[in-house]
């Protein structure tokens, strides 16, 4: 072939499709043609993350599944930590944390999230892989649609849900999983023995995933996600995001056979490969927009492009628009957006540090008895009453020796604590003591007193806990 | 009103005012008629499930049978239900008994607080923490005896306090002095003429040799720092219950000491229950 007749034949292969892909309105199926690339096999790469959502809960340590979030019995197990509502405040601190970290990467890079990310886009790409794999490209799904029922597409349509139904099961179950013993799960499940919370979290999965991913795909970008419609006003002209260099594409024009381009013609040929490969059928040379999830999909598409037509890459590319349009980009460390993001991260990071490094395995909370505060004995003391409650979070019972700082208070007695109390585990326990001290040696209306109490388990490692109360007698 | 129907086709009702202003009559729209047939529908169903329709003696029963009254008993009997197995073990041991057995005056504790409202605090105040002319329950001094049993039976049976009238008997000088030696004994301090008077005015009859009190009498301990009737002056209040007693007859400065009984209106168990809750104030003994 002559080298014209290549180019002639590459021509037409590259309009070709151009006026099957069009913009997203919401009225057609959209069905992106898939091609590979850099950003194809970075998407491919970031979808393999959630890997770890299938296999996390079968992951064990010692005899119990390394992360359990054990629901009926208040407590949560990553690995070797165990957290009770008592430390629910972290979790405060967990999710800040990962808001901010929402915001910093958007306004830094767009919607990384969703996508490289998010499950939407994730099992989307996987549901509509198995499409492809089984009813083919673009055209013939185009077809395939308009087609009337015959056995063929009964045959591959039976096929492809049932794929996806396998896939969406799969999810529900590893969903389930993190709940309960994993392995459990498994056998539960067929023999009809798990309790039915999991057959209806298990079936509402099956039905949402096959929903979302496989019906309404891109739609749920457009009109169910809030995150969606708040971007606009999380990035701004410094937010480096896919984006069409306007100047140098514009005006666009196709390229004609045996005719030279008009002089004011720009670089973009008009081939309309970033809208066939767009997952939510959007045109980016319109400029970002909300149906845009950033997956970079049209930048390998375009850059494909112009290396066919022998013109540089980058017509698409990842600038912000204030790149694009020449003008000077502040450096990321002199943004403000950058110092307060990282700002609120640090606390949020500082908030979760020092509550698991500040974690006891036993705790100690004093309640002073309300009424009476205090009572009057026949010997002259003054006694007061106190309800202690031990939390005890390991994994087994403790006996634990209740004690009260004396140093303030001379001829102080305690009651209640001559025994060893029995701290159960995974709770509290507990305990109501009284404190005596003869009412010539108190010296405030109410005083400070320090309440601890220390144990050991069967490895003879030693456990204590603090808290400080008052003590309360009459007025001065 | 127009006598002559100028839009005759449009089925009007006639009523034509201001030559074109005209009453309509259109069916109301669909989704009116569906929800009006709905009610009727379900009220026909409510009346089949629920009582509904008043009679004279009786009223309509439903097919279930369903009474606001019915669940309400319902639920009473499944929290009754699960407090038995605590109840029995209650009913079926002594206080002292109870005691002993941690869990079970867990229970009490947790569950007495109702009965104790209910009965006590209008006068112990709630924790026992006593109130004016009201003993404190939450401290060791018990004038009829702090075990368990002796609790026990103060609840069921009720205690009236006794105690002479002494103004007539002793001269306003002997009032003082002995007054002042009992106050002077709570704060640890001797006086031999307050002593010899305490003795040779028989006080240590009730009071004991030692001023201790006797729990059989219900006599007050003057020895201790609590007393069971409190006033800002401490020394006057001890004068007013020398010279008027406790429950004296005809005195009208006398004190009022009684605690009713409360066999008749609580079950045995209860009083069980009332006794172990008292206990575990604090000043059992």
């Amino acid at each position: 072939m002559s080298e014209k007749q290549i180019q002639e034949q590459s021509l037409e292969e590259l309009y070709a499709e151009a006026h099957e892909h069009t913009i997203n309105v919401g009225d057609v199926k959209i069905h992106a043609k898939r091609m590979g690339g850099k950003f194809r096999n970075l998407k491919w790469a970031s979808n393999l993350l959630w890997i770890v959502f299938f296999i996390g809960p079968f992951l064990r340590l010692g005899d119990r599944q390394a992360i359990l979030l054990d629901i009926p019995n208040r407590q949560f197990h990553i690995f070797n930590l165990t957290l009770l509502p008592q430390d629910l405040w972290m979790l405060s601190f967990v999710l800040l944390f990962f808001a901010i970290l929402l915001a910093v990467v958007t306004a830094l890079a767009g919607r990384v999230w969703c996508g490289f990310f998010c499950f939407q886009t994730v099992w989307t790409d996987v549901f509509t892989w198995i499409e492809e794999k089984l009813e083919g490209g673009p055209a013939k799904r185009r077809k395939l649609e308009k087609a009337p029922w015959n056995s063929a597409k009964i045959i591959v349509r039976l096929k492809k849900y049932s794929l996806w139904i396998l896939v969406a099961f799969l999810t529900g179950m590893s969903f389930t999983a993190w709940f309960t013993d994993a392995y459990q799960l498994w056998v539960d499940f067929f023999i009809l023995n798990a309790a039915s919370t999991v057959y209806i979290t298990v079936s509402m999965f099956v039905v949402g995933t096959f929903f979302l991913a496989g019906i309404l795909r891109e739609q749920t970008c457009f009109w169910l996600c809030p995150y969606a419609r708040i971007q606009a006003v999380m990035i701004d002209d410094t937010t480096i995001v896919p984006s069409y260099d306007v100047k140098r594409g514009e005006k666009r024009g196709r390229i004609l056979k045996n005719k030279p381009a008009p002089e004011d013609q720009g670089d973009c040929v008009d081939c309309n490969q970033c809208v066939a490969v767009c997952p939510t059928g959007v045109d980016i040379r319109g400029g970002q927009q909300e149906g845009c999830i950033m997956c970079g999909l049209c930048l390998d598409a375009c850059d494909a492009v112009m290396e066919k037509i022998n013109k540089p890459t980058g017509l698409i590319k990842y600038a912000s628009w204030d790149g694009i349009m020449g003008k000077e980009e502040l450096p990321l460390l002199k943004r403000p957006r950058v110092w307060v993001y990282s700002a609120i991260l640090m606390v949020s990071v500082i908030g979760v540090t020092l509550g698991l490094s500040g974690m006891e395995s036993l705790e100690l909370k004093v309640l002073h008895a309300r009424q009476p505060l205090f009572v009057l004995q026949s010997d002259g003391t003054i006694q007061n009453r106190y309800t202690l409650k031990v939390l005890n979070k390991m994994n087994a019972d403790m006996n634990v020796i209740i004690s009260v700082d004396k140093s303030e208070f001379k001829g102080l007695k305690l009651l209640g604590a001559e025994k060893e109390v029995v701290a159960v585990h995974g709770t509290v326990t507990p305990v109501t003591i009284f404190v005596k001290v003869p009412k010539k040696n108190l010296t405030e209306k109410s005083q400070p007193i320090l309440f601890t109490v220390k144990g050991k388990d069967s490895d003879g490692n030693e456990y204590k806990s603090n808290r400080e109360s008052v003590f309360i007698g009459p007025k001065r | 009103m127009s006598e002559n129907n100028p839009f005759p086709d449009e089925g009007n009702t006639g009523h034509i005012w201001d030559d074109n202003l005209r009453e309509l009559s259109n069916p109301p729209p669909n989704w009116w008629m569906m929800a009006w047939y709905a009610s009727i529908a379900f009220v026909i169903g409510y009346g089949l499930i629920y009582p509904m329709i008043p009679l004279a003696n009786t009223f309509t029963k439903g097919l279930t049978g369903w009474t606001a009254i019915s669940e309400f008993n319902e639920a009473v009997a499944e929290v009754e239900a699960m407090r038995k197995p605590n109840e029995d073990k209650i009913a079926a041991k002594t206080a002292k008994e109870i005691l002993a057995d941690d869990e079970l005056s867990a229970y009490v504790e947790a569950s007495g607080k109702v009965l104790f409202g209910d009965n006590c605090a209008a006068c112990h105040a709630t924790g026992g923490a006593g109130n004016d002319g009201y003993p404190v329950l939450a401290d060791d001094d018990w004038l009829y005896g702090g075990t368990i049993e002796q609790i026990q039976a103060t609840i069921a049976n009720g205690r009236k306090g006794m105690m002479t009238a002494h103004a007539a008997t002793l001269s306003e000088a002997e009032i003082d002095t002995l007054a002042s030696y009992v106050v002077g004994l709570s704060e640890g301090k001797a006086d031999e003429k307050g002593k010899a008077l305490f003795q040779s005015k028989a006080c240590f009859a009730c009071h004991g040799m030692d001023a201790k009190g006797m729990a059989a009498l219900g006599s007050a301990n003057l020895t201790d720092g609590i007393w069971r009737f409190t006033e800002a002056d401490q020394l006057a209040s001890a004068k007013r219950t020398i010279a008027h007693g406790v429950n004296a007859a005809g005195d009208a400065e006398t004190r009022n000491a009684e605690m009713p009984a409360f066999k008749d209106k609580l079950s045995e168990a209860d009083i069980k229950k009332m006794a172990v809750y008292v206990y575990k104030f604090g000043g059992g003994k």
